[in-house]
């Protein structure tokens, strides 16, 4: 049993250093493995910081390996320490709080930096890097107490530094030595339309400036330019650049130019010591972005552990911003010079540009904006330096109406095996192929819950697509059939039809009958067959619980930490001082957290306990406000006629008419309403599933619209005249999504899959279609009953659901 | 280190509504308890693996899976792992059922 295993100390706690150990543990390496890092937390995605800045991850998201992780691979973590010197002699590493552990081979990847730039005033407070952590909880803490913030540096962190300051509410200048941002990445076509987009989001530019001085007493108060200008800032942000770590190689005597030197199997200059990442200088070259680092990470795991590997031979760097809304690529070769031949084309109504520089008819460059559907692609082809082809140009620059489609798959098949195709995840093509060549995977989902692929951003979820379809080759179309989820291959429509055809009455009939892989369903499945059920067969159709997400069977939103929010209806987002007092008064005896009031003029109160719901809600004795529920959520209003000195029409009253009549039904998706008195849209009806302005003759009705994850501003629809027109418009509508929508897809797709034509073609040219319609769902309505009081009256359920067993 | 294990009587099979989860606070350990579709029932420690937690006891329930309410981690319910791609493992105790009565061993 006691075999002797030799012992790897890995100095680093971060990405490069940690897939390095991932490689090594998958390849089965026999080693004892410490790993030794100076920040207090387990491994995290660094890339991903600009999302928690933005607020879309918080630092938990982005943790790629927990404490767990550590444990069950058996390997000893030390964190918050820092070694100090690696001594060739005794073979140890000696850490700042007196530790010396013995290695046989040492992995140094200590990362890099912020490059804090040597002028005077640059250690005053609210003076800060953008790099890690600590610095993301540092400017989210500033956000919350200053107002002015400078951000130094126009490259890719400083964008998404000064991008994530803004959404924090702050105001942010940019300041940039140069006149072109990322000019490093971007030519200038890109950069100024990168710039005007960035504008346009609230980020402000100084360019061209030179900082010589950070001016303040303890805490800065602004920076002053060579040129003598000044810029007010309460809050800076240092993103000039990093700078690779090297005190530790310094101190050991190892050899060090910019970076730690190491050769193409990352060997440094000193016996058994590798380094890799941001830290080392590679054919000159320290790299900073991610890709890189997972291919040094799988030549030295495989040299570690003695299989085969080509040595490493640099990266092709491409970088694309993660800030969201602004979508930007290069790779390669970006600025065009005399040698390249230059394809490009720039849109200024779309607002996209696309270059492609060639030289000698060889691919070895590329810059994207607006659109970077190409880009993995690109990325692939300056890689390979692939040769410009006819082929090729049609498919990337989406001329010639039939190119593309089937051909891509040609580019994948030459992509070498170990080349990262999930840059996220690290996860390669050959996992990937793996994963479907042993598993028998057909489509993306699978690969993704394999492997991790396309979990993170998603941006190379075309490329896995393109190595499926190379792997199945002729069955790709066939066993590539996508079901509603992994459990079937069967799509919305089918199973709808089935359920028609052969009468199905329950989530496990339809299961049953059509062959489900996973007898009961999934946390997808269950919950859309159950809503197509209850939409068939509206008087029928016994609700099913069980296949009921958490926030609609409890009839609350459940929060991170397992106490849930309440939300009251107030129709057309109207309420009176007796309800507000009720609130308030229930809010304090139940010890509400915070109330709040939501996007669509409701009120949250968030923080009740789930013993409590029962109670909250008899109390207050107000209808569900189903902020919870895939159904109508709210009807916003303006002011409208009533008071205001612009509206032409009421819109509080029809608001409030509107959310009584069609609250409580289920869609596939929550449904949201607007109604404006007039056209100055103070309701944003633009951004609503159903969107209604009102004017002089009577109301325009807007469909489609999405302020959410893919925003989408709402198609005209129709004009009508009258209020009744308005509301049996609006009722077919509704009962067509309800009826062709898919479970979860919300209107903006729904419009966009079904084409607002055909929509209109249905309710609008078709009268005797548009009643039945409206009808139908007259008939549904019926059927409904408010959740809160059926739990109220039924005891047993409200005890099983609510109250908690103690013994 | 747990050195003794106690044994609660947590009620009868009806209180356990199938495929819908229970709190069950066991002396100080809070479970969530699951009855599944084949009559069986099993009781997990009511704290997702997921590195925020949260609870787990309104998950969605098929066969001896759990979806888990925040998260949608699948988990089996009979040994408390997490399934790919996902990792980790909540702890699991063991239930008797003697007739209608439900007791689990914490």
């Amino acid at each position: 049993m006691a075999t002797i295993r030799e012992k790897l100390v890995l100095v680093g706690n971060g990405m490069a250093g940690i897939g390095t150990i991932e490689q090594i543990l998958k390849l089965g390496g026999a080693y004892d493995i410490t790993v030794i890092g100076s920040e207090p937390h387990p491994n995290y995605n660094r890339i991903m910081l600009s999302y928690v800045l933005e607020g879309s991850k918080t630092i938990d998201d982005i943790i790629l390996n927990d404490w767990n992780w550590y444990e069950d691979n058996n390997i000893t973590l030390h964190t918050g320490t820092t070694v100090t010197r690696i001594d060739e002699g005794s073979k140890q590493v000696i850490t700042d709080n007196g530790m010396a552990v013995s290695y046989d081979k040492v992995i140094i990847a200590t990362g890099s930096n912020s490059f804090i730039l040597p002028v005077p005033g640059s250690e005053k407070e609210g003076v800060v890097g953008f790099r890690d952590i600590s610095d993301c909880d540092a400017m989210l803490e500033a956000a919350k107490q200053y107002n002015k913030a400078a951000v130094i540096g126009g490259g890719l962190l400083g964008l998404e530094a000064a991008k994530g300051l803004v959404n924090l509410g702050m105001d942010v200048t940019v300041v940039h030595l140069m006149e072109d941002l990322m000019e490093r990445q971007l030519d200038r076509n890109a950069s100024s339309m990168l710039q005007a987009e960035l504008e346009r989001q609230g980020v402000k530019f100084a360019m061209g400036k030179q900082t010589v001085e950070l001016t303040g007493e303890q805490r800065v108060n602004g920076l002053r330019f060579s040129d003598d200008s000044t810029l007010a800032a309460d809050f800076v942000v240092m993103a000039v650049g990093i700078k690779p770590n090297v005190t530790l190689a310094k101190e050991s005597g190892i050899t060090v130019n910019r970076g730690i030197v190491v050769d193409d199997y990352l060997q440094t200059s000193m016996q058994n010591v590798y380094s890799i990442g941001e830290c080392a200088e590679h054919r000159g070259v320290c790299y900073g972005l991610v890709a890189p680092l997972f291919e040094q990470g799988m030549v030295l795991a495989k040299h570690l552990c003695g299989s085969d590997t080509k040595p490493y031979e640099g990266s092709v760097v491409s970088t694309k911003l993660k800030i969201s809304g602004v979508d930007v690529f290069s790779a390669g070769e970006f600025m065009d010079s005399p040698e390249h031949t230059v394809i490009s084309s720039k849109d200024e109504w779309k607002k996209t540009y696309k270059k492609i520089l060639l030289k000698n008819n060889v691919i070895v460059g590329a810059v994207l904006f607006g659109d970077v559907t190409e880009s993995a692609n690109l990325q692939k082809l300056v890689k390979q330096g692939a040769v410009m082809t006819d082929e090729i140009y049609s498919e990337v620059m989406g001329t010639g109406c039939c190119g593309g489609g089937a051909k891509k798959g040609t580019s994948v098949e030459a992509m070498a095996d170990e080349e990262i195709v999930c840059g996220c995840n690290g996860v390669t093509k050959k996992a990937i192929i793996d994963a479907v060549t042993e598993n028998g995977f057909t489509t993306v989902d699978e690969i993704k819950a394999c492997t991790g692929a396309t979990r993170s951003c998603g941006g190379c979820k075309p490329v896995v697509e393109q190595i499926l379809q190379f792997v199945l080759g002729d069955s790709f179309q066939q066993g590539a059939k996508q079901g509603i989820c992994s459990c079937t291959t069967l799509s919305r429509d089918e199973i709808v039809a089935e359920i028609t055809a052969k009468g199905l009455k329950t989530t496990k009939e339809v299961m049953n009958v059509l062959e489900w892989k996973q007898e009961e369903g999934c946390s997808k499945c269950r919950p859309a067959i159950n809503y197509y059920l209850g939409m068939m067969n509206p008087d029928t159709h016994q609700d099913e619980k069980e296949s009921r997400f958490v926030n609609e069977r409890m009839g609350a939103n459940i929060q991170k930490d397992g106490t849930y929010t309440v939300i009251p209806r107030m129709y057309g987002g109207v309420t009176t001082p007796e309800d507000l007092k009720k609130i308030a008064d229930v809010s304090l005896k139940y010890d509400v957290k915070v109330v709040k009031v939501t996007g669509g003029q409701r009120l949250d109160l968030i923080g009740v306990k789930k013993e409590d719901l029962p109670k909250v809600w008899e109390e207050l004795d107000m209808p569900s406000g189903y902020g919870y529920a895939k159904s109508l959520r709210t009807v916003k209003t303006c002011v409208g006629s009533q008071f205001c000195r612009f509206g032409t029409q009421d819109s509080l009253g029809m608001g409030a008419l509107l959310e009584r009549k069609y609250e409580r039904l289920d869609f596939p998706a929550k449904f949201k309403m607007a109604v404006n008195g007039c056209p100055r849209n103070c309701a944003e009806s633009c951004t609503k599933d159903i969107g209604i302005v009102g004017n002089d003759g009577g109301w325009e009705v807007f469909i489609g619209g999405n302020g959410g994850i893919k925003p989408r501003i709402a198609d005209a629809f129709c004009k009508v005249k009258t209020d009744e027109e308005l509301i049996e418009v609006c009722s077919a509508v509704m009962q067509y999504y309800r009826e062709t929508g898919n479970y979860l897809e919300r209107t903006s797709e729904w419009v966009e899959r079904m084409g607002l034509e055909q929509i209109q073609m249905v309710i609008l040219n078709n009268e005797e279609n548009r009643k039945e319609l409206a009808a139908r769902i007259d008939f549904a309505l019926t059927q409904v009953t408010d959740p809160w009081k059926k739990i109220l009256n039924d005891n047993s359920t409200r005890t099983a659901l609510f109250e908690d067993a103690r013994v | 280190m747990k050195m003794t294990t106690q044994t609660y009587a947590i009620g009868s099979v009806q209180d356990f509504l199938m495929q819908i989860g229970r709190v069950v606070v066991a002396g100080n350990v809070e479970l969530a308890v699951f009855r599944t579709s084949d009559g069986r029932i099993y009781a997990l420690e009511n704290r997702s693996p997921h590195p925020k937690g949260g609870p787990l006891a309104e998950g969605i329930v098929s066969g001896h899976f759990l979806y888990d309410p925040l998260y949608d981690w699948k988990i089996d319910l009979r040994t408390g792992e997490v399934q790919a791609p996902d990792q980790g493992s909540v702890v699991t105790y063991p239930v008797t059922l003697d007739g209608e009565n439900v007791t689990v061993s914490v």
